[in-house]
């Protein structure tokens, strides 16, 4: 699993790319969670289109991350969703409490 | 234990059987419980039930069931522990009930009785969602737990759409 970070002015791009499984969740978790919580940016965006498999760890990452940016009065936005991803999120119901766009320019407009 | 992951294929290619092993047995891994062999657990499981003809949808249905009950047995068995050993095999079910049935084998602590019955799914929050991504994939979900050892039996049958791909 590879993060990268870009920023353009109060907005965090992150681009994730590879399985987000046990062996890479703790580390999703923490640089958003850090994100959110510590740099207290005002908008974090997740770029998924690289991501290859995501398991229920995964996903709890961004459901944490998700809660982190409400406490914080912060937006999270998700855009890249395979349909792989699509379906994992869709089976526990978590499809539609995500802000979630087909790519970057639809997420930054938004 | 070291970090090895032991694998015994009892198909060739050609897809005949091994003489001397049982005939239903199509796959046994034993590796430890580190997080880092999960993509390999999967890639197995990917190929397995490629050759086996289900879906590409059910491969991956399967595929992630696998692969959250090792991550269960990683977390909450062996609470993150990474060298306790876990072994994975897989049979064919006999011909007139075609599919795959999966045995999990750890020697963790058993799982409270409270997380196997799983959580709903209307309170949004982190964790709990493995156990559902394993009851939507499979037709059965069986937890037993004799002498130290736990045991996951999981049944994923081939609908009649499909056909095995055997040679």
């Amino acid at each position: 699993m590879q993060i990268s970070v870009r920023r353009i002015d109060k907005t965090a791009i992150l681009e994730l790319t590879g399985a987000i499984d046990l062996s890479s969740s703790p580390e999703v978790r923490k640089i958003l969670l850090h994100e959110l919580r510590e740099s207290r940016t005002p908008r974090v965006i997740l770029n998924l289109e690289k991501v290859k498999y995501i398991d229920s760890s995964g996903v709890a990452s961004l459901v944490e991350g998700l809660k982190a940016s409400r406490d914080i009065g912060s937006r999270l936005l998700l855009f890249g969703l395979s349909p792989l991803v699509r379906q994992v999120l869709q089976l526990t119901r978590l499809l539609k409490i995500f802000e979630i766009y087909e790519n970057e320019q639809q997420a930054l407009s938004a | 234990m070291e970090k090895t992951l032991n694998i015994l294929i009892l198909r060739s290619q050609a897809g005949r059987q091994v003489d001397t092993l049982n005939t239903d047995l199509l796959l046994k891994l034993e590796f430890p419980s580190d997080p880092e062999l999960l993509f390999v657990v999967r890639g197995a499981m990917e190929r397995l039930t490629e050759r086996m003809g289900f879906s590409e949808r059910e491969c991956r249905s399967v595929t992630r069931a696998v692969d959250e009950a090792v991550t269960n047995i990683i977390r909450h068995a062996y609470r993150g522990q990474p060298n306790q050993p876990i072994v994975l095999t897989c049979y064919r079910l006999p011909e007139l009930a075609q599919g795959l049935e999966i045995v999990l084998e750890d020697r963790g602590e058993p799982p409270d009785p409270g997380r196997l019955r799983g959580r709903s799914l209307e309170e949004i929050k982190p964790g709990g969602l493995g156990l559902h991504y394993i009851r939507e994939s499979m037709d059965v979900v069986e937890f037993s737990r004799s002498g130290g050892t736990n045991r996951l039996r999981l049944v994923r049958s081939l609908r009649p759409e499909n056909t095995i791909q055997d040679s």
